[in-house]
Protein backbone atom coordinates (compact mmCIF):
# COMPACT_ATOMS: atom_id res chain seq x y z
CA UNK A 1 0.00 0.00 0.00
CA UNK A 2 1.41 3.34 -1.03
CA UNK A 3 1.55 6.14 1.46
CA UNK A 4 -1.37 8.46 0.82
CA UNK A 5 0.92 11.42 0.23
CA UNK A 6 2.98 9.70 -2.49
CA UNK A 7 0.58 10.92 -5.16
CA UNK A 8 0.75 14.46 -3.80
CA UNK A 9 4.55 14.34 -3.86
CA UNK A 10 4.68 13.12 -7.48
CA UNK A 11 2.11 15.73 -8.46
CA UNK A 12 4.14 18.46 -6.73
CA UNK A 13 7.28 17.44 -8.63
CA UNK A 14 5.38 17.46 -11.93
CA UNK A 15 3.83 20.86 -11.17
CA UNK A 16 7.27 22.27 -10.37
CA UNK A 17 8.54 20.74 -13.60
CA UNK A 18 5.75 22.24 -15.69
CA UNK A 19 5.99 25.70 -14.11
CA UNK A 20 9.79 25.75 -14.18
CA UNK A 21 9.86 24.46 -17.74
CA UNK A 22 7.48 27.16 -18.90
CA UNK A 23 9.56 29.95 -17.37
CA UNK A 24 12.72 28.42 -18.83
CA UNK A 25 11.17 28.07 -22.30
CA UNK A 26 9.88 31.63 -22.43
CA UNK A 27 13.21 33.06 -21.32
CA UNK A 28 15.07 31.02 -23.95
CA UNK A 29 12.66 31.34 -26.89
CA UNK A 30 11.76 35.02 -26.69
CA UNK A 31 13.77 37.79 -28.37
CA UNK A 32 15.95 40.03 -26.22
CA UNK A 33 16.33 43.68 -27.13
CA UNK A 34 17.34 45.93 -24.27
CA UNK A 35 17.50 49.72 -24.37
CA UNK A 36 17.20 52.21 -21.55
CA UNK A 37 13.77 53.68 -22.32
CA UNK A 38 12.17 50.28 -22.64
CA UNK A 39 13.54 48.93 -19.40
CA UNK A 40 11.80 51.62 -17.35
CA UNK A 41 8.90 50.40 -15.25
CA UNK A 42 5.54 51.31 -16.81
CA UNK A 43 3.91 54.45 -15.51
CA UNK A 44 1.55 55.69 -18.23
CA UNK A 45 4.32 57.21 -20.30
CA UNK A 46 5.97 59.09 -17.46
CA UNK A 47 9.25 58.27 -15.85
CA UNK A 48 8.64 56.93 -12.41
CA UNK A 49 7.68 59.79 -10.07
CA UNK A 50 7.88 57.89 -6.81
CA UNK A 51 9.68 54.67 -6.16
CA UNK A 52 7.44 51.86 -4.99
CA UNK A 53 10.30 50.75 -2.77
CA UNK A 54 9.84 53.51 -0.21
CA UNK A 55 8.00 52.88 3.03
CA UNK A 56 4.25 52.97 2.70
CA UNK A 57 1.42 52.74 5.17
CA UNK A 58 -0.30 49.40 4.99
CA UNK A 59 -3.93 50.41 5.43
CA UNK A 60 -5.21 46.91 5.73
CA UNK A 61 -2.94 45.71 8.52
CA UNK A 62 -6.09 45.49 10.65
CA UNK A 63 -7.59 43.16 8.06
CA UNK A 64 -4.48 41.03 8.31
CA UNK A 65 -4.80 40.83 12.10
CA UNK A 66 -8.48 39.96 11.81
CA UNK A 67 -7.61 37.35 9.21
CA UNK A 68 -5.29 35.57 11.62
CA UNK A 69 -7.98 35.65 14.29
CA UNK A 70 -10.84 34.38 12.16
CA UNK A 71 -8.82 31.91 10.14
CA UNK A 72 -7.79 30.23 13.38
CA UNK A 73 -11.46 30.22 14.30
CA UNK A 74 -12.24 28.52 11.00
CA UNK A 75 -9.51 25.94 11.64
CA UNK A 76 -11.03 25.26 15.08
CA UNK A 77 -14.36 24.75 13.36
CA UNK A 78 -13.10 22.02 11.03
CA UNK A 79 -12.52 19.18 13.55
CA UNK A 80 -15.58 20.25 15.52
CA UNK A 81 -17.76 20.10 12.41
CA UNK A 82 -16.49 16.61 11.52
CA UNK A 83 -17.28 15.29 15.02
CA UNK A 84 -20.44 17.35 15.41
CA UNK A 85 -22.89 14.43 15.41
CA UNK A 86 -20.84 12.56 18.00
CA UNK A 87 -20.33 15.55 20.32
CA UNK A 88 -24.06 16.27 20.43
CA UNK A 89 -25.61 19.07 22.49
CA UNK A 90 -22.54 19.53 24.68
CA UNK A 91 -20.26 20.25 21.72
CA UNK A 92 -22.84 22.56 20.22
CA UNK A 93 -23.14 24.69 23.39
CA UNK A 94 -19.36 24.85 23.70
CA UNK A 95 -19.05 26.09 20.13
CA UNK A 96 -21.91 28.53 20.71
CA UNK A 97 -19.89 30.15 23.50
CA UNK A 98 -16.82 30.24 21.24
CA UNK A 99 -18.78 31.90 18.43
CA UNK A 100 -20.31 34.36 20.89
CA UNK A 101 -16.92 35.43 22.21
CA UNK A 102 -15.60 35.92 18.69
CA UNK A 103 -18.85 37.59 17.69
CA UNK A 104 -18.37 40.15 20.45
CA UNK A 105 -14.88 40.77 19.06
CA UNK A 106 -16.24 41.17 15.55
CA UNK A 107 -18.95 43.57 16.78
CA UNK A 108 -16.29 45.61 18.60
CA UNK A 109 -14.13 45.97 15.48
CA UNK A 110 -17.24 46.71 13.43
CA UNK A 111 -18.47 49.47 15.76
CA UNK A 112 -15.01 51.01 16.01
CA UNK A 113 -14.94 51.30 12.22
CA UNK A 114 -12.15 48.77 11.68
CA UNK A 115 -14.01 47.26 8.72
CA UNK A 116 -14.76 50.55 6.98
CA UNK A 117 -12.83 51.73 3.95
CA UNK A 118 -12.38 55.31 2.93
CA UNK B 1 3.43 -1.76 -5.25
CA UNK B 2 4.72 -1.14 -8.78
CA UNK B 3 1.21 -1.50 -10.24
CA UNK B 4 -0.17 0.95 -7.71
CA UNK B 5 2.54 3.42 -8.55
CA UNK B 6 1.75 3.01 -12.24
CA UNK B 7 -1.97 3.54 -11.60
CA UNK B 8 -1.20 6.68 -9.57
CA UNK B 9 1.04 7.93 -12.37
CA UNK B 10 -1.68 7.29 -14.93
CA UNK B 11 -4.18 9.25 -12.86
CA UNK B 12 -1.74 12.14 -12.42
CA UNK B 13 -1.04 12.25 -16.15
CA UNK B 14 -4.78 12.21 -16.84
CA UNK B 15 -5.48 15.08 -14.43
CA UNK B 16 -2.55 17.19 -15.63
CA UNK B 17 -3.55 16.47 -19.21
CA UNK B 18 -7.12 17.55 -18.55
CA UNK B 19 -6.28 20.70 -16.56
CA UNK B 20 -3.05 22.03 -18.06
CA UNK B 21 -3.38 20.44 -21.49
CA UNK B 22 -7.10 20.83 -22.12
CA UNK B 23 -8.96 23.24 -19.84
CA UNK B 24 -6.29 25.95 -19.49
CA UNK B 25 -5.79 26.58 -23.24
CA UNK B 26 -9.38 25.90 -24.29
CA UNK B 27 -10.86 28.21 -21.66
CA UNK B 28 -8.95 31.21 -23.05
CA UNK B 29 -10.89 30.65 -26.26
CA UNK B 30 -14.17 29.82 -24.49
CA UNK B 31 -13.98 33.03 -22.50
CA UNK B 32 -13.61 35.13 -25.65
CA UNK B 33 -16.20 33.16 -27.56
CA UNK B 34 -18.75 33.36 -24.76
CA UNK B 35 -18.26 37.11 -24.37
CA UNK B 36 -18.72 37.41 -28.12
CA UNK B 37 -21.97 35.45 -28.03
CA UNK B 38 -23.27 37.38 -25.03
CA UNK B 39 -22.45 40.71 -26.67
CA UNK B 40 -23.79 39.66 -30.07
CA UNK B 41 -20.40 39.66 -31.77
CA UNK B 42 -18.86 36.96 -33.93
CA UNK B 43 -15.78 36.61 -31.80
CA UNK B 44 -12.59 34.63 -31.95
CA UNK B 45 -12.93 32.65 -35.19
CA UNK B 46 -10.05 33.78 -37.40
CA UNK B 47 -7.12 31.54 -36.56
CA UNK B 48 -6.93 28.76 -39.12
CA UNK B 49 -4.76 25.90 -40.24
CA UNK B 50 -4.91 25.48 -44.05
CA UNK B 51 -8.27 27.23 -44.13
CA UNK B 52 -9.88 25.17 -41.38
CA UNK B 53 -10.97 27.36 -38.50
CA UNK B 54 -12.77 24.76 -36.33
CA UNK B 55 -14.95 27.52 -34.81
CA UNK B 56 -11.76 29.35 -33.85
CA UNK B 57 -10.47 26.59 -31.59
CA UNK B 58 -6.99 27.10 -33.05
CA UNK B 59 -6.85 30.41 -31.20
CA UNK B 60 -5.84 28.39 -28.15
CA UNK B 61 -2.80 27.05 -30.02
CA UNK B 62 -2.03 30.44 -31.53
CA UNK B 63 -2.13 32.05 -28.10
CA UNK B 64 0.20 29.47 -26.62
CA UNK B 65 2.69 29.84 -29.52
CA UNK B 66 2.57 33.61 -29.28
CA UNK B 67 3.20 33.65 -25.56
CA UNK B 68 6.14 31.25 -25.87
CA UNK B 69 7.87 33.45 -28.43
CA UNK B 70 7.31 36.84 -26.77
CA UNK B 71 10.13 38.60 -24.98
CA UNK B 72 10.46 37.83 -21.31
CA UNK B 73 10.62 41.36 -19.95
CA UNK B 74 12.00 42.28 -16.54
CA UNK B 75 11.96 46.03 -15.80
CA UNK B 76 14.88 48.02 -14.46
CA UNK B 77 15.23 47.79 -10.71
CA UNK B 78 13.01 44.74 -10.38
CA UNK B 79 14.04 41.87 -8.18
CA UNK B 80 14.94 39.37 -10.92
CA UNK B 81 14.73 36.23 -8.79
CA UNK B 82 11.37 37.03 -7.20
CA UNK B 83 10.01 38.35 -10.49
CA UNK B 84 10.75 34.98 -12.09
CA UNK B 85 9.68 32.94 -9.10
CA UNK B 86 6.23 34.44 -8.54
CA UNK B 87 4.44 32.99 -11.60
CA UNK B 88 5.84 29.60 -10.60
CA UNK B 89 4.45 30.03 -7.08
CA UNK B 90 1.10 31.00 -8.58
CA UNK B 91 0.82 28.00 -10.93
CA UNK B 92 2.00 25.16 -8.68
CA UNK B 93 -0.84 25.38 -6.09
CA UNK B 94 -3.41 25.62 -8.87
CA UNK B 95 -2.23 22.27 -10.30
CA UNK B 96 -1.51 20.66 -6.94
CA UNK B 97 -5.01 21.12 -5.47
CA UNK B 98 -6.24 18.61 -8.03
CA UNK B 99 -4.32 15.86 -6.24
CA UNK B 100 -7.21 15.34 -3.81
CA UNK B 101 -10.12 16.01 -6.17
CA UNK B 102 -11.88 12.74 -7.03
CA UNK B 103 -13.20 12.52 -10.59
CA UNK B 104 -15.03 9.24 -10.13
CA UNK B 105 -15.88 6.58 -7.59
CA UNK B 106 -14.26 3.25 -6.76
CA UNK B 107 -14.35 0.59 -9.51
CA UNK B 108 -13.43 -3.03 -9.60
CA UNK B 109 -11.16 -3.40 -12.61
CA UNK B 110 -9.27 -6.65 -13.33
CA UNK B 111 -9.77 -7.81 -9.74
CA UNK B 112 -8.34 -4.59 -8.36
CA UNK B 113 -10.07 -1.72 -6.58
CA UNK B 114 -9.35 1.45 -8.53
CA UNK B 115 -10.16 4.69 -6.73
CA UNK B 116 -10.37 7.61 -9.15
CA UNK B 117 -8.48 10.11 -7.03
CA UNK B 118 -4.74 10.71 -6.99
CA UNK B 119 -4.38 10.94 -3.21
CA UNK B 120 -7.35 10.01 -1.05
CA UNK B 121 -6.36 12.23 1.89
CA UNK B 122 -8.45 12.18 5.06
CA UNK B 123 -7.98 15.96 5.29
CA UNK B 124 -8.87 16.48 1.62
CA UNK B 125 -10.83 19.69 1.86
CA UNK B 126 -8.37 21.26 4.29
CA UNK B 127 -5.57 20.34 1.88
CA UNK B 128 -7.36 22.18 -0.92
CA UNK B 129 -7.67 25.34 1.17
CA UNK B 130 -4.14 25.11 2.53
CA UNK B 131 -2.54 24.69 -0.89
CA UNK B 132 -4.79 27.19 -2.66
CA UNK B 133 -3.88 29.92 -0.17
CA UNK B 134 -0.17 29.55 -1.00
CA UNK B 135 -0.97 31.12 -4.38
CA UNK B 136 -1.53 34.44 -2.56
CA UNK B 137 2.25 34.65 -2.08
CA UNK B 138 2.76 34.37 -5.83
CA UNK B 139 0.49 37.32 -6.57
CA UNK B 140 1.78 39.52 -3.75
CA UNK B 141 5.43 38.85 -4.59
CA UNK B 142 4.70 39.48 -8.28
CA UNK B 143 3.40 42.95 -7.51
CA UNK B 144 6.10 43.87 -5.09
CA UNK B 145 9.07 42.60 -7.10
CA UNK B 146 8.13 44.49 -10.29
CA UNK B 147 9.31 47.89 -9.01
CA UNK B 148 6.14 49.43 -10.38
CA UNK B 149 3.58 51.51 -8.50
CA UNK B 150 0.58 49.98 -10.25
CA UNK B 151 1.83 46.50 -9.48
CA UNK B 152 2.33 47.42 -5.84
CA UNK B 153 -1.23 48.73 -5.58
CA UNK B 154 -2.48 45.57 -7.24
CA UNK B 155 -0.56 43.29 -4.92
CA UNK B 156 -1.81 45.15 -1.85
CA UNK B 157 -5.37 44.80 -3.05
CA UNK B 158 -4.74 41.12 -3.75
CA UNK B 159 -3.35 40.52 -0.30
CA UNK B 160 -6.23 42.10 1.57
CA UNK B 161 -8.93 40.68 -0.69
CA UNK B 162 -7.58 37.14 -0.74
CA UNK B 163 -7.05 36.87 3.00
CA UNK B 164 -10.49 38.36 3.68
CA UNK B 165 -12.24 35.85 1.48
CA UNK B 166 -10.15 32.95 2.67
CA UNK B 167 -11.77 33.29 6.09
CA UNK B 168 -15.24 33.39 4.56
CA UNK B 169 -14.53 30.50 2.21
CA UNK B 170 -13.37 28.38 5.14
CA UNK B 171 -16.44 29.21 7.21
CA UNK B 172 -18.99 28.68 4.44
CA UNK B 173 -18.19 24.99 4.07
CA UNK B 174 -18.37 24.22 7.81
CA UNK B 175 -22.08 23.51 7.31
CA UNK B 176 -21.25 20.94 4.62
CA UNK B 177 -18.72 19.26 6.88
CA UNK B 178 -21.30 19.09 9.69
CA UNK B 179 -23.85 17.45 7.40
CA UNK B 180 -21.49 14.87 5.91
CA UNK B 181 -19.19 14.40 8.89
CA UNK B 182 -16.08 14.00 6.73
CA UNK B 183 -13.38 16.04 5.03
CA UNK B 184 -12.50 13.21 2.65
CA UNK B 185 -13.76 14.38 -0.74
CA UNK B 186 -14.27 10.80 -1.97
CA UNK B 187 -16.49 10.09 1.02
CA UNK B 188 -18.52 13.28 0.55
CA UNK B 189 -18.96 12.31 -3.09
CA UNK B 190 -19.98 8.73 -2.24
CA UNK B 191 -22.65 9.87 0.25
CA UNK B 192 -24.34 11.88 -2.49
CA UNK B 193 -25.28 8.76 -4.42
CA UNK B 194 -28.64 9.36 -2.72
CA UNK B 195 -30.22 12.24 -4.66
CA UNK B 196 -31.99 13.61 -1.56
CA UNK B 197 -28.62 14.06 0.14
CA UNK B 198 -27.04 16.32 -2.47
CA UNK B 199 -25.36 19.30 -0.86
CA UNK B 200 -27.52 21.82 -2.68
CA UNK B 201 -30.62 20.55 -0.83
CA UNK B 202 -28.92 20.31 2.55
CA UNK B 203 -26.88 23.51 2.34
CA UNK B 204 -28.40 25.86 -0.25
CA UNK B 205 -27.12 28.98 1.50
CA UNK B 206 -23.73 27.35 1.90
CA UNK B 207 -23.57 26.81 -1.86
CA UNK B 208 -24.33 30.44 -2.71
CA UNK B 209 -21.86 31.77 -0.16
CA UNK B 210 -19.13 29.32 -1.15
CA UNK B 211 -19.46 30.14 -4.85
CA UNK B 212 -19.32 33.89 -4.11
CA UNK B 213 -16.30 33.55 -1.84
CA UNK B 214 -14.55 31.23 -4.28
CA UNK B 215 -15.00 33.61 -7.23
CA UNK B 216 -13.71 36.45 -5.05
CA UNK B 217 -10.75 34.31 -4.03
CA UNK B 218 -10.00 33.66 -7.69
CA UNK B 219 -10.11 37.43 -8.36
CA UNK B 220 -12.48 37.21 -11.29
CA UNK B 221 -15.02 39.86 -12.25
CA UNK B 222 -17.01 41.14 -10.31
CA UNK B 223 -14.17 40.84 -7.79
CA UNK B 224 -11.23 41.62 -10.07
CA UNK B 225 -10.01 44.76 -8.28
CA UNK B 226 -6.43 43.45 -7.92
CA UNK B 227 -6.08 43.64 -11.71
CA UNK B 228 -8.70 46.29 -12.48
CA UNK B 229 -7.52 47.44 -15.90
CA UNK B 230 -9.45 50.72 -15.85
CA UNK B 231 -7.98 51.75 -12.49
CA UNK B 232 -4.49 50.35 -12.03
CA UNK B 233 -3.43 49.29 -15.56
CA UNK B 234 -3.20 45.54 -14.94
CA UNK B 235 -2.52 45.34 -11.24
CA UNK B 236 0.06 42.89 -10.04
CA UNK B 237 1.06 41.61 -13.51
CA UNK B 238 1.56 44.99 -15.19
CA UNK B 239 5.25 44.23 -15.74
CA UNK B 240 4.81 40.66 -16.92
CA UNK B 241 5.03 39.56 -20.52
CA UNK B 242 5.19 36.40 -22.53
CA UNK B 243 4.49 33.09 -20.89
CA UNK B 244 5.09 34.46 -17.40
CA UNK B 245 2.02 36.61 -17.92
CA UNK B 246 0.30 33.60 -19.42
CA UNK B 247 1.08 31.57 -16.31
CA UNK B 248 -0.96 33.95 -14.15
CA UNK B 249 -3.83 33.50 -16.55
CA UNK B 250 -3.32 29.77 -16.60
CA UNK B 251 -3.49 29.56 -12.82
CA UNK B 252 -6.69 31.62 -12.88
CA UNK B 253 -8.30 29.27 -15.37
CA UNK B 254 -7.14 26.14 -13.58
CA UNK B 255 -8.47 27.54 -10.31
CA UNK B 256 -11.76 28.11 -12.06
CA UNK B 257 -11.83 24.40 -12.90
CA UNK B 258 -10.91 23.57 -9.30
CA UNK B 259 -13.74 25.72 -7.94
CA UNK B 260 -16.19 24.05 -10.30
CA UNK B 261 -14.92 20.61 -9.28
CA UNK B 262 -15.19 21.38 -5.55
CA UNK B 263 -18.68 22.84 -6.01
CA UNK B 264 -19.70 19.74 -7.95
CA UNK B 265 -18.35 17.41 -5.28
CA UNK B 266 -19.70 19.29 -2.27
CA UNK B 267 -23.09 20.40 -3.56
CA UNK B 268 -24.04 18.69 -6.80
CA UNK B 269 -23.62 14.99 -6.28
CA UNK B 270 -20.05 14.64 -7.57
CA UNK B 271 -20.01 11.91 -10.25
CA UNK B 272 -23.52 10.57 -9.55
CA UNK B 273 -26.56 10.77 -11.80
CA UNK B 274 -29.79 11.59 -9.90
CA UNK B 275 -31.85 8.49 -8.99
CA UNK B 276 -29.30 6.16 -10.64
CA UNK B 277 -27.14 4.35 -8.12
CA UNK B 278 -23.89 2.71 -9.14
CA UNK B 279 -25.42 -0.69 -8.41
CA UNK B 280 -28.29 -0.04 -10.86
CA UNK B 281 -25.88 1.06 -13.55
CA UNK B 282 -23.72 -2.01 -12.94
CA UNK B 283 -26.73 -4.31 -13.21
CA UNK B 284 -27.63 -2.82 -16.59
CA UNK B 285 -24.25 -3.70 -18.04
CA UNK B 286 -23.97 -7.06 -16.25
CA UNK B 287 -23.69 -8.79 -19.61
CA UNK B 288 -20.21 -7.31 -20.16
CA UNK B 289 -18.70 -9.08 -17.16
CA UNK B 290 -17.40 -7.44 -13.99
CA UNK B 291 -14.50 -5.56 -15.53
CA UNK B 292 -16.39 -4.52 -18.64
CA UNK B 293 -19.39 -3.25 -16.68
CA UNK B 294 -17.16 -1.42 -14.20
CA UNK B 295 -15.16 0.11 -17.02
CA UNK B 296 -18.29 1.39 -18.73
CA UNK B 297 -19.76 2.76 -15.48
CA UNK B 298 -16.41 4.43 -14.76
CA UNK B 299 -16.45 6.16 -18.15
CA UNK B 300 -20.05 7.30 -17.59
CA UNK B 301 -19.22 8.66 -14.13
CA UNK B 302 -16.12 10.51 -15.29
CA UNK B 303 -18.16 11.95 -18.15
CA UNK B 304 -20.96 13.05 -15.82
CA UNK B 305 -18.47 14.61 -13.42
CA UNK B 306 -16.75 16.66 -16.10
CA UNK B 307 -20.10 17.63 -17.62
CA UNK B 308 -21.07 19.12 -14.26
CA UNK B 309 -17.68 20.81 -13.97
CA UNK B 310 -18.10 22.34 -17.43
CA UNK B 311 -21.55 23.59 -16.44
CA UNK B 312 -20.11 25.47 -13.47
CA UNK B 313 -17.29 26.88 -15.58
CA UNK B 314 -19.95 28.16 -17.96
CA UNK B 315 -21.79 29.66 -15.00
CA UNK B 316 -18.68 31.48 -13.77
CA UNK B 317 -18.07 32.83 -17.26
CA UNK B 318 -21.66 34.03 -17.52
CA UNK B 319 -21.30 35.80 -14.16
CA UNK B 320 -18.04 37.34 -15.37
CA UNK B 321 -19.60 38.82 -18.50
CA UNK B 322 -22.84 39.89 -16.81
CA UNK B 323 -21.78 41.86 -13.75
CA UNK B 324 -19.74 45.07 -13.55
CA UNK B 325 -16.80 45.33 -11.17
CA UNK B 326 -17.61 46.09 -7.54
CA UNK B 327 -15.97 48.94 -5.72
CA UNK B 328 -13.22 47.96 -3.34
CA UNK B 329 -15.06 48.97 -0.16
CA UNK B 330 -18.09 47.02 -1.39
CA UNK B 331 -15.97 43.89 -1.76
CA UNK B 332 -14.59 44.28 1.75
CA UNK B 333 -18.06 44.97 3.11
CA UNK B 334 -19.49 41.90 1.40
CA UNK B 335 -16.74 39.72 2.81
CA UNK B 336 -16.58 40.93 6.40
CA UNK B 337 -20.00 42.38 7.13
CA UNK B 338 -22.32 40.13 5.14
CA UNK B 339 -20.75 36.78 4.29
CA UNK B 340 -18.89 36.28 7.59
CA UNK B 341 -21.89 36.80 9.94
CA UNK B 342 -24.12 34.94 7.49
CA UNK B 343 -21.81 31.93 7.39
CA UNK B 344 -21.63 31.85 11.20
CA UNK B 345 -25.44 31.95 11.31
CA UNK B 346 -25.52 29.15 8.75
CA UNK B 347 -23.31 27.05 11.02
CA UNK B 348 -25.59 27.69 14.01
CA UNK B 349 -28.80 26.94 12.09
CA UNK B 350 -27.30 23.77 10.60
CA UNK B 351 -26.24 22.71 14.10
CA UNK B 352 -29.70 23.28 15.57
CA UNK B 353 -31.42 21.41 12.72
CA UNK B 354 -29.05 18.43 12.98
CA UNK B 355 -29.50 18.31 16.75
CA UNK B 356 -33.27 18.40 16.39
CA UNK B 357 -33.29 15.59 13.82
CA UNK B 358 -31.12 13.29 15.94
Amino acid sequence: MLDQYTGVAIMLLMAIGIAGGMVLMTSILGPKKRFADKMEPFECGESQLVSPRQRFSVKFYLVAVLFVLFDIEAVFFFPWAILFKRLGVFGFVEMLLFILILGVGLMYVWRRGGLDWE
Amino acid sequence: MITELLITLAKILFIIGVTVGFFAPILTWVERKQSAIMQDRIGANRADILGFTALGLFHAIADALKMFTKEDFIPEGANKILHTLSPIIAVIPAILTFAVVPFGGVYNLFGREVNLVISDLDVGLLFVFAIASIATYGYVIAGWSSNNNWSLLGSMRTASQMISYEVTMGLTIIGVLMVYGSMRLTEIGAIQEDFSRWGIFLQPLGFLMFLTAAIAENKRIPFDNPEAESEIVAGYFTEYSGLKFGMFFMSEFIEMVTISAIVTILFFGAWHIPFLTTATLLSWFEILGTTGANLLVMLIHVGVFFAKVIFFIWMQMTIRWTLPRFRYDQIMKLGWKILLPLSLTNVLVTGIVILMLH
